[in-house]
This record gives structure tokens, C-alpha cells and sequence, in this order.
């Protein structure tokens, strides 16, 4: 279907979808929790009637509009690459992916945009009650745009409920419910968005710690610290659980993914969990050097993670690739053999159709239907394409992971101090505080990078390599448009971090 | 209830939803208009801040339609989706890029070390409203001027000119059709700014204002309409779905739909009913009829492009690749599923309306902006 395959292309199709999708993701995952801290301190304000939490509740809006403004910029983007980039891919499941992307359009963005203007100039205009309403409904409608959009999102780590047209070349809906309830989806909207809670939390800690250290707007900082904290602490503990949920799942529906995130070429039972190591960056599927250089190992733990058992078999790099017929697992090289029948029984459809051959035609459906489960691989030309980034994916978990398990220590560490009333006298733990601001985006990034790095070469699961999924454009014109997009929202990332920390110097109004 | 329904009449139901979206996204770039006259119509910085807080607390909203249109667009006629953004590449960049710098300007304009300056900003905001919207106007007017593409038995698209969409902005109907967007903009600029602020000068200039953009938009409207009732449009036989060219076609269209005839003729009327009302009385109202008749113009267009037999996304190349909404559309599974979630459209519609009544039931002043720390 597709004459000539040009690579470059595909690359800087992915590359600028990784630049647009990591700059949006700078600005969503703070907007998703800083609106429900807004939310808190704002209720605490119309509770008390104290006029420093409303002061307080405003700064921290201040921040928020600074942030959300990048935030749709680099969303709108996102929204239209997939038409201008993914063209083919536009086609081929647009008559199941677009159906997310419009209801988030009808079901959040306006949520989010209508009551974004009465939460910034409502103060005046409308009651203290309806504008307490609208903050809490700008919280509502950000998070119910990440629920559409990972819907999306998971669908294509995990495709269900549609069938391949033949006649229209795409495949189709068959089954919305199923679609919108996706465990894969719900898994991710959970994670993703307590981890945009932890991000914020450690935003506004991180921030509030500077102020400490400056011994600027003390008893501001502590009452935001407070709030914080405790949001923080449930959301970390969140994001670890529904992080460990989330794995358990994808070692049941993308093996390879999380063979890579584990660095586990050879399957075993009981399999042991790598805490820490070094990847050996030569290590080839199938042939016999270590898949590691040095090496810690927790023995069954990767067992218990992955298949809530101690002696569960965790298939490897190897065992997918190759086959492993003791556990019964269909090799690539398998898949890929069947794919091609898939793929030549849809030419032959086709061409036989379009000549008018009744008889040959139904014969090469019948070829394909055989082996349309198979069809992504056809579009393989080796069986090692199926294997993505090994140690990109290894480390991007380890730093995600890590992190999540400092993060729930700091907050811990964080309450005690503010409980004992010591927290201004301990400038090391503020510092980390401070740094921890940017650790958290560190850790937002790695888990992305886990979820897409790890499912190459899909766009879509076992469906449709990128190879395919790309527009029909030249890489120059691509690559143009990566620097382009580069050039702009470089600038505006400027330009927004100097606003930004201009506001937080200048600090709380009336303070 | 939509289930039973048969798929040529989703098709049809979507192509009116999807106008509606449309149509409502023309009307809001009552704010794109607004953004270019910031540079040149107020005397002083009160007056253009008044402006630009004026539209900046509805800028969102006109974003968030055009997101809208794109997604309703993706869900219901992806093969639309995917052909016109991954074909027509730069015509598609170059109006998202007018999209991005829109979206932080409000917000960055006038806050302190904000690296870029305020000027820049504000020619940001120009840039928008009028080669975002030229380019918008350019697009639309494929519809009926046909683009240079052809689909594979896959259908797969392949763009045969070099210029990849921007080719649409060097015919003269569409270079007229974007150039009256542009000035319908400013047009529903002055009217919506004239209703929103409580300055007297300000607001009498912009009452003019609004009047000579109309004046300026009439030619490029005449244009439009006259080559529209000449040329040879894009027909679709509906018994085998093959496209062909018919002489007068969009003339044809008018007259066998004399609905739509009179919906374009209604909304033109009303259009400048809203314009003479507030350039000749005392009215600052204007916006509403003018608002609606904006509408009703703009379904009269898509109407004209995809209903009665007739291609929307034509291609000129190779007529067998031509769009129709039956051959561009999702599944009925898909329509059908969609057609539901759309039920809610109302609900969204009612919950805006209401809160921009309380937003807006006095008017901005000079005074409420200067005692608010967040105003733009
Ligand atoms: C502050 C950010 C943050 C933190 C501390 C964590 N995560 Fe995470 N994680 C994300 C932010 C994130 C994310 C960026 O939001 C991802 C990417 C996709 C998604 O849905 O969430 C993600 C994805 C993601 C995936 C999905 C990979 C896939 O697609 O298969 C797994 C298995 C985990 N995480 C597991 C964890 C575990 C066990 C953590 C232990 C505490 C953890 N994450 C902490
Ligand atoms: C916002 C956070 C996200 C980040 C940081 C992110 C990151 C990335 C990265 C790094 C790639 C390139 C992977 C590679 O080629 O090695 C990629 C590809 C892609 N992602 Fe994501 N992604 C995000 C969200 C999403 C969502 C929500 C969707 C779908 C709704 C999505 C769809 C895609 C598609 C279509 C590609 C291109 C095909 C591919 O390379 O697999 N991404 N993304
Ligand atoms: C490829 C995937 C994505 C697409 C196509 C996309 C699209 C968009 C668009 C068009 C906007 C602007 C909306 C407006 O008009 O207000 C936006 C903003 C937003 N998106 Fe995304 N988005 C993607 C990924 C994500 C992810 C993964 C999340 C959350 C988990 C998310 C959450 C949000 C939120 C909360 C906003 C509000 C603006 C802000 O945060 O600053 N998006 N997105």
C-alpha cells in the first residue's frame, strides 16, 4: 500500500511529535493539579472569609493562567499533527480515534474555557459563591480533558473493538463503550493525572520553600506548604499504586514493553526485578552476551510485579521475538510471515475487485481474514523492528519509579517538620524541596518516554507500525516544520519561565 | 433513535453539525477582527487596554470552536481530516502557527520580563486575525475551487503541488473569500467591542468602524457570489458516486435548495441590518443580528458545498479522488455513537450563555481594569 518508505521522514514525523507532545506535556500535568489546589484554597477562603487565603488563592492563580496559556498553545498542535503528520494513520483509525478528540472538544475544552474567564476576572463580577463554582469547574473540565485524551491514548497502547474494513482500506468502531472503558485507558487517566496532583504539589511546596529560604511572606508560605503537603502525600502514595496497577496491566497486554522497560531477554520463572544496573548497549535479541554489565536483583520480585505470582513466567526480548513454544508464544518472525499473507490477500482483493473478478476476489479475502490479526507485521521487513529502545525505556523507569519513591519520603519528611514547627530552621530539606520542582518534571517526561519509546515500532499496537502510520510528505518539509516548532515554543518557554519567576519574585499581592 | 437511522442520513446530520460548528467558529473570530484593530484604532493605552481585555475574555472560546471544528471534523469525515491536513501541509502549519502566538499573548503582553515585548504581542495578535484568517477564508474556499490531490486505491492522499495548500491563496475567489473573512472579522470586531464597553468616544469610533469595514468587505462578497453562480461546480452522480463537472452547479444548488437560498440571502440582510443599526442610531446592538446573520451565511455555504449531490472537497486533478460526505465519512457505527455525545452540544451551549450573562452584565470600564492586578 505504501510504494516507498522513507525513513528520514518517519523520524522527523516522530520527532517533532515527541517535541510537541513533551513541550505540551510540560504544561499539563501542573495545570491538572494546580487548578484543585486553587480549588482548596479558594474553599478555604469562602469557609473562613480571611482575606489572606484569598490573596493566596490568587497568586497561585497567577501562576496557573501564566502556565495554562502555553498549555493550549502547544495543545492545539497536538490536535491537528495527527491529520498533518499522521496522515495515513488519520485515515486508518480516524473512525475510532477522532471520536475521543471531539468529545474532549464538547466535553472539557469548553468546560475549561468558559469558566477559566469568570475564575480570572469574575472576582468582582459574579458571587463569591459562583466564582468558588467556576474554580472547582475549571479543575472538573482540565481533568476531564485528560480522560478523552488518554482514552485516545489507550487505545493505541492497546487497540479493541473495531474490525478492518476491506473495501474502505481502515478499520472501524465496533464497540464505544468498550473503547471509553478500557482498562489501558483508565489505568493511564489514573496515573496521569494523580501524577499532574504530585507535580503541582511539589510545584507549590517547591516554590513556598523558596520563600522560606528567602524568609519572604513566612506565614503565606506555610499555609500553602500545608495544603500542599497533604495533597502531595496522597497523590504520591496514588501514583505509586496506580503505577504498579499500570504495569501489572501492560505486562499483560504490550510483553514486549515491558520486557524492554525490564531490560529481560530471557523469560524465567521465577523472574527476579533489576533495581538498579547498567545495560549492556551491544546486547542483540538472540545472541549470548549479558544483558547487563552490573546488575542488582530483587530474585521473584518481577514475577510478583508482573503476574501477581511468584513463579509466573515473564516472557523476555527472546521469547517474543523468537517464539517460545513451551509457553506457547507465536514468534515475530511468525507474525511477520502471516502478516505479508495478510497484506498480499488485501492487494489481491483489491485488484481483483477493481477488474471485476468475483470469484478471485472473495479468494483473497478469505487469505486475509486468515491472517488479519497479523496484518501490523506484514508491514515489518525483521523481526528485530519489533523490539524497541531497550535502555531508553530501562532508565526512563528507573527514574520514574525512583523518583516516585523519593517523592512520597519528602512529603513525609514535609509534614513531620511543619507538624513540629521546624520545617524554616532546616534549610537542606528546603533546598531539596526546591530541587524536587524540577526532579518532578524530570519524572513526568521519563514516564511518557516509557509509555511511547516502549511501544515502538507501533503507532498502534501490533496494528500499525509508524512506518506506515506517516503523511505522504518529503523529510525536508518535516524537518523544516520540527525547526520551526523548535524556534517558537523554545521562545515562548522563555518567555514564559521569565514571566513566571517574575511573578514569583515579586510574591503575593497584600502581603 | 440515531441507530435506526440510515447512513446517508447520518452523513447528512453530521454535515450539518459539523457546519454548525462552522458557522459559530466564524462568528467568534469577532475576536480576530477585534485583535487587528487594536494597532491602529484607539487614541489612547486606556482605550486599547479596554479592547484587548474586552477580547480576552473571549478568545478562548473561539479557540476552543476551531479545536472543535477540527475534532468534529476528524470523527465524522476523517477521510476530509486526513487529506486536506496531511495534503494541504503548509497552508494547515501556517494557520496553526497564526494559533499558537495567539494563545499567549493576552496573557504575556503586559506582564513585566515578558522577553519578547509588548509590541510583539500585540503584532501577534494581529498576524492571527488577518493572515490566520485569510488562510482560513483560503481553505473554505476549496470547497468550491477544488485542491490538487489524489487518493490511492487505499485511499491514501497524495498532494501534487509543490506549495502543498498554500497554492489555494494564489487563486483570486479564494484570495476574495479569505479577504472578506478578514474583514467580516473586523466588521463583528467593532460591533461586539461596541456593545462590551462603556466609553463613550471609543465606542462611536467603533461604531464607524464597523461600518467602513463593511463597506471594505463588499466587493471581495460580491465577488465571491458572483463567481459562485457563474462557475462549473463539482457533481456527484448518486447512483455510482462518480464526479463530474457541471456548468453553473453552485447556481443550481441555489435554486433546487431555495432553502438555502434564502438562509444566505436572509443572513446577508442581517448582516448588514446589525452594521446600519449601530452606524445609524444610537444602538450599540448590532452585534446580535449581525452575529446571527454571520451564522446563517456561513451554513448557507457549507450547505451549498456538501449537500445536493455535490463534492465539498473536490479535487482537481483527479475527479474520481473528489471528497463527498458519503464517501469521506466515518462508519455508521461511528455517526451513530457520535450523534449521541452531540445531544450534549445544547447543555454546553445553554451553560456558556449563562455564564457569559452574569460575565457580562455590566459593561468594562476604564476604572475596573485599573483596579485589577490581573487584567491583561
Ligand atoms: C511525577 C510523575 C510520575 C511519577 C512519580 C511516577 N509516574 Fe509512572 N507515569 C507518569 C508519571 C509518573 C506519566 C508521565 O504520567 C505516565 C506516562 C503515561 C501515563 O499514563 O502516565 C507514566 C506511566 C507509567 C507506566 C506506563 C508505562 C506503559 O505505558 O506501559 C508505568 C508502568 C508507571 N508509570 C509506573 C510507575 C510506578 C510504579 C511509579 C512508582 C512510584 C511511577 N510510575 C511514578
Ligand atoms: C503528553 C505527553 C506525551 C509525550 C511526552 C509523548 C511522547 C512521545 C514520544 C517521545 C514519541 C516518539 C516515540 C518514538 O518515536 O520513539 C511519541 C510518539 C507518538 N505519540 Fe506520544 N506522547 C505523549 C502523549 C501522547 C498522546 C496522549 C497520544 C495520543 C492521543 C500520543 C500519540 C503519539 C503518536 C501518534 C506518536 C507518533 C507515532 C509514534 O512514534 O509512535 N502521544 N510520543
Ligand atoms: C496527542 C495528544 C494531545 C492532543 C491532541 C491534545 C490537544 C489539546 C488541545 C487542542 C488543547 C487546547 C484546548 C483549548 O482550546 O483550550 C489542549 C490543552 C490541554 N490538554 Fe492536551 N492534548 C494532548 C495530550 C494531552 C494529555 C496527555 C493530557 C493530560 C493527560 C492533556 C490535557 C490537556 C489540558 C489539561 C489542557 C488545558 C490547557 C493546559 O493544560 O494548559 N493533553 N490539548
Amino acid at each position: 500500500m505504501i510504494e516507498q518508505i522513507d525513513l528520514t521522514m518517519v523520524n522527523w514525523a516522530r520527532a517533532t511529535f515527541a517535541l510537541t507532545a513533551m513541550y505540551h506535556w510540560i504544561f499539563v500535568p501542573l495545570t491538572l493539579g494546580l487548578s484543585f489546589l486553587c480549588a482548596f484554597f479558594e474553599s478555604i477562603y469562602v469557609r473562613t472569609g480571611n482575606e489572606q487565603w484569598k490573596s493566596l488563592t490568587k497568586f497561585w492563580m497567577t501562576l496557573f493562567g501564566i502556565n495554562f496559556a502555553i498549555g493550549v498553545a502547544t495543545g492545539i498542535i497536538l490536535e491537528f499533527e495527527f491529520g498533518t503528520n499522521w496522515s495515513n494513520y488519520s485515515w486508518m483509525v480516524g473512525d475510532i480515534f477522532g471520536a475521543p478528540l471531539a468529545i474532549e472538544g464538547i466535553l472539557a475544552f469548553f468546560l475549561e474555557a468558559t469558566f477559566f474567564a469568570v475564575m480570572f476576572f469574575g472576582w468582582n463580577r459574579v458571587s463569591k459563591k459562583f466564582h468558588l463554582f467556576s474554580t472547582w469547574m475549571v479543575a472538573v473540565g482540565s481533568n476531564l480533558s485528560a480522560l478523552w485524551i488518554l482514552v485516545a491514548n489507550g487505545w493505541m497502547q492497546n487497540p479493541i473493538g473495531m474490525k478492518f474494513n476491506p473495501d474502505l482500506a481502515r478499520f472501524e468502531m465496533q464497540d464505544f463503550w468498550g473503547l471509553i472503558s478500557s482498562p489501558v485507558a483508565i489505568s493511564h487517566f489514573v496515573h496521569a493525572t494523580s501524577s499532574g496532583f504530585l507535580l503541582a504539589s511539589l510545584f507549590v511546596v517547591g516554590i513556598s520553600s523558596w520563600y522560606l529560604l528567602k524568609k519572604r511572606h513566612i506565614q503565606f508560605a506555610k499555609r500553602s506548604i500545608a495544603v500542599a503537603c497533604v495533597f502531595g502525600l496522597f497523590s504520591s502514595l496514588f501514583v505509586a499504586y496506580t503505577g504498579d496497577e499500570h504495569a501489572f496491566i501492560t505486562a499483560r497486554t504490550q510483553p514486549m514493553k515491558l520486557a524492554a522497560m525490564e531490560a529481560l531477554y530471557d523469560g524465567k520463572t521465577p523472574s527476579g526485578l533489576v533495581a538498579v544496573g547498567l545495560v549492556n548497549a551491544d546486547k542483540k535479541p538472540g545472541d549470548d552476551q549479558d544483558a547487563f554489565s552490573f546488575k542488582v536483583e530483587i530474585p521473584g520480585m518481577l514475577s510478583l510485579l508482573a503476574k501477581r505470582s511468584f513463579t509466573g513466567f515473564v516472557p523476555g526480548i527472546n521469547d517474543l521475538v523468537f517464539g517460545n513454544a513451551e509457553e506457547n508464544l507465536i514468534g515475530v518472525e511468525e507474525k511477520i510471515r502471516r502478516g505479508k499473507l495478510a497484506v498480499a490477500g488485501l492487494g489481491d482483493y483489491k485488484a481483483a475487485k477493481s477488474a471485476g473478478e468475483q470469484l478471485a476476489a472473495s479468494n483473497a479475502l478469505s487469505l486475509f481474514d486468515q491472517h488479519r490479526d497479523y496484518l501490523g507485521y506484514g508491514y515489518l521487513e525483521s523481526a528485530e523492528q519489533a523490539v524497541p529502545p531497550v535502555s531508553t525505556v530501562f532508565y526512563s523507569f528507573r527514574i520514574m519509579v525512583g523518583l516516585g519513591v523519593f517523592f512520597i519520603l519528602l512529603f513525609l519528611v514535609y509534614i513531620y517538620l511543619l507538624e513540629k514547627q521546624q520545617l524554616e530552621d532546616k534549610p537542606t530539606i528546603l533546598k531539596l524541596g526546591v530541587i524536587s520542582l524540577f526532579l518532578g518534571y524530570v519524572a513526568q517526561q521519563a514516564g511518557w518516554v516509557v509509555t511511547e519509546v516502549g511501544r515502538q515500532p507501533w503507532a498502534i499496537q501490533d496494528m500499525l507500525p509508524v512506518t506506515i502510520a506517516r503523511s505522504n510528505l518529503d523529510s525536508g518539509t518535516v524537518a523544516v516544520t520540527f525547526f520551526l516548532f523548535l524556534a517558537l515554543f523554545t521562545a515562548l518557554l522563555i518567555a514564559e519561565l521569565r514571566i513566571m519567576t517574575k511573578q514569583i519574585s515579586i510574591g503575593p499581592e497584600g502581603d | 433513535m440515531f441507530g435506526s437511522l440510515d447512513w446517508s442520513t447520518l452523513q447528512q446530520l453530521w454535515w450539518l453539525i459539523v457546519a454548525v460548528v462552522g458557522s459559530l467558529f466564524v462568528f467568534l473570530t469577532f475576536v480576530q477582527g477585534g485583535q487587528t484593530l487594536i494597532l491602529t484604532l484607539p487614541g489612547t493605552e486606556d482605550e486599547k487596554t479596554l479592547m484587548v481585555n474586552s477580547l480576552g475574555r473571549k478568545w478562548e472560546l473561539t479557540f476552543t470552536t476551531l479545536v472543535l471544528f477540527g475534532g468534529a471534523f476528524y470523527a465524522s469525515f476523517p477521510l476530509f481530516y486526513a487529506s486536506s491536513f496531511g495534503g494541504a501541509y503548509w497552508v494547515w502549519i501556517a494557520i496553526l502557527f497564526t494559533f499558537i502566538i495567539q494563545a499567549v499573548s493576552y496573557e504575556y503582553r503586559k506582564k513585566p520580563n515578558n522577553f519578547l515585548g509588548k509590541k510583539t504581542y500585540e503584532v501577534f495578535m494581529f498576524v492571527n486575525g488577518s493572515v490566520g484568517i485569510l488562510l482560513i477564508g483560503a481553505a473554505i474556499g476549496t470547497f468550491f475551487t477544488g485542491s490538487n490531490f489524489t487518493l490511492n486505491e487505499y485511499n491514501l492522499v497524495k498532494w501534487t503541488h509543490p506549495l502543498r495548500g498554500l497554492e489555494a491563496a494564489f487563486s483570486l475567489f479564494n484570495l476574495s473569500f479569505g479577504l472578506f473573512l478578514v474583514f467580516l472579522a473586523r466588521t463583528l470586531g467593532a460591533l461586539y467591542l461596541a456593545n462590551n464597553l462603556a466609553h463613550e468616544s471609543l465606542v462611536a469610533r467603533l461604531k464607524n468602524s464597523s461600518f467602513n469595514n463593511l463597506l471594505c468587505a463588499l466587493p471581495f462578497l460580491l465577488y465571491v457570489l458572483i463567481s459562485l453562480v457563474l462557475m462549473d461546480g463539482y457533481a456527484v452522480n448518486p447512483a455510482d458516486g462518480t464526479v463530474t463537472m457541471e456548468a453553473n452547479k453552485y447556481l443550481n444548488n441555489l435554486l433546487q435548495m431555495p432553502l438555502n437560498l434564502i438562509l444566505l440571502l436572509a443572513g446577508l440582510v442581517l448582516v448588514v441590518l446589525g452594521v446600519v443599526i449601530n452606524r445609524f442610531t444610537a444602538s450599540v446592538r448590532g452585534i446580535w443580528p449581525s452575529g446571527l446573520g454571520t451564522v446563517l451565511t456561513c451554513l448557507a455555504v457549507f450547505f451549498l458545498a456538501g449537500y445536493n449531490n455535490t463534492s465539498f472537497y473536490p479535487s482537481k486533478v483527479d475527479l474520481g479522488s473528489s471528497l463527498t460526505i458519503y464517501n469521506a465519512s466515518s462508519s455508521h457505527y461511528t455517526l451513530t455513537a457520535m450523534s449521541y455525545v452531540a445531544l450534549l452540544v445544547p447543555f454546553v451551549l445553554a451553560y456558556i450563555t449563562w455564564v457569559w450573562r452574569q460575565m457580562d452584565s455590566k459593561k468594562l470600564t476604564v476604572e475596573e481594569l485599573a483596579a485589577d492586578k490581573k487584567s491583561y
